[in-house]
């Protein structure tokens, strides 16, 4: 089963750079570089693990990060003519840092403004090409990764007496999803994964959610930074979602996948 | 031209055109009619839909002129034009913004401030016009050259560009000094 999201193209390591070090609250000319390369590297596990394409510029960031990290585990020689380098690698991060920072501030604020086809509309005729829309979730993947990093630690520690576990299909799970939003037309991130009780039946719910979010089946949205992440279905049912919706109820799954 | 005529025709002008009518196009057209004149009346269609609180208004953008609706019947028209409102991507958000800011600017260049491929984004920019392909640079390759257009300034609602909001300063860093050569002037040290 499977299942491969493409991680969108507008996230990449720098990006990726900037969420750890806002959320370690630390400043970008100052990183905790173990700290932050090990969280990378544990990032771009969890994208591995969920069979997430890895664009190979997050490999280069993480040669960079640890180059930059084996050179500060190194003693320096006075006189090292490498010392340069280091600084240098370093020096060159912070600055890429900065600048993208400055960019991403500035596409806050440009879409801050009123925007045309968003805020403020104008006639158009119908042979206009339209606006492309559902281009984005106002959470990011990294949000959502991180919101399911939270629901993995919480899972209790495998007891003693063994579990049976029913195995669900992705495809059987995005239909659970969708059914449940029906009835209810928010959820909270976290309830989609109350009742589970396996890594793998998390991991399941956790793909059949990105998959449901990238054919725009649903939407997760949050109406604050750090507030809680709630999931939606885009439209009311059209019939074209209507048929995924074939499986019957929760649980239901002898599926051999 | 009477002014009430005048006034007449600019309101129709302004009504049918789906982007900014120019100052230029509007006076090559109304021949005879001064620049002034067009303008005023303008003004004075302008301060009109403002006081009778209409559901359009006149706005002054990419160097002309747009009846838009005004921002709080937003929800409104987005429902009832249902699939059509507008939606942006962070990366095409942070593409524009870059070319805004650094054009003309090569590919490459925007690249490596994102630190990603923008190949995609940037041809959906293109084909909702956008972005436009303005040159050549003259370096190895000859890369193209990037440059935003008339509808990115409509989209976000600037008369031009000195209109962008001013690009945050670098904060000011302090790198840790790096020995470049050997500059004998280490005095800072102290």
């Amino acid at each position: 089963m499977a299942i491969d999201v493409q991680l969108e193209a507008y996230e990449g390591p720098l990006d990726l750079l900037l969420h750890l070090i806002k959320k370690n609250e630390v400043s970008i000319t100052d990183i905790p570089i173990s700290v932050i390369t090990e969280q990378y590297l544990a990032t771009l596990e969890l994208m591995r693990n969920l069979n997430l394409d890895i664009a190979g510029e997050y490999l280069v960031m993480a040669a960079t990060l640890i180059h930059i990290k084996s050179r500060e585990l190194l003693p320096l020689e006075e006189g090292d003519e490498e010392e340069d380098d280091e600084g240098d690698t370093r020096d060159e991060l912070i600055r890429r840092l900065l600048e993208y920072q400055r960019f991403k501030e500035a596409a806050l604020e440009l879409e801050s403004r009123d925007m045309l086809h968003r805020d403020v509309f104008v006639r158009l005729s119908d042979n206009r090409q339209e606006m492309e829309s559902g281009e984005f979730e106002r959470v990011s993947l990294f949000d959502l990764m991180s919101a399911f990093q939270r629901v993995l630690e919480r899972l209790p520690e495998e007891g003693v007496h063994t579990i049976t576990v029913e195995k669900i299909s992705v495809q059987e799970r995005m239909n659970v999803l969708l059914d449940s939003l029906r009835h209810s037309t928010k959820l909270v991130f976290q309830s989609l994964f109350e009742g589970a009780v396996s890594k793998i039946e998390l991991i399941t719910t956790f793909l059949a959610l990105l998959e449901l979010i990238k054919i725009r089946a649903i939407r997760a949205t949050q109406e604050e930074q750090a507030g809680p992440i709630l999931i939606e279905l885009t439209a009311p049912m059209v019939e074209e979602q209507e048929g995924l919706v074939s499986g019957e109820t929760e649980g239901g799954g002898e599926h051999g996948a | 031209m009477e002014r009430s005529r005048l006034k007449s025709v600019v309101e129709s002008l302004l009504f049918v055109s789906e982007s900014a009518v120019t100052l230029e196009r509007m006076s090559g057209l109304l021949e005879g009619v001064e620049r002034k004149e067009i303008l005023s009346v303008v003004e004075e269609l302008r301060s009109e839909y403002e006081a009778q609180g209409r559901g359009f208004c006149l706005v002054e953008v990419a160097s002309g002129f747009q009846m838009r609706t005004p921002k709080e019947n937003a929800d409104w028209v987005k429902s009832f034009l249902r699939g059509r409102a507008a939606r942006m991507s962070r990366a095409t958000l942070e593409t524009m913004a870059i070319i805004a800011y650094k054009q003309p600017v090569t590919r490459v260049e925007i690249e490596q401030v994102r630190g990603v491929g923008i190949e995609g984004v940037l041809s959906t920019l293109m084909e909702r016009s956008l972005v436009r392909i303005i040159g050549r640079k003259d370096i190895p390759g000859r890369p193209f050259l990037y440059s935003t257009t008339r509808d990115f300034l409509e989209l976000f609602g600037l008369n031009d560009l000195t209109g962008l909001p001013t690009l945050k300063e670098m904060e000011e860093v302090s790198l840790p000094q790096i020995p470049e050569n050997e500059t004998p002037a280490a005095e800072s040290e102290e």
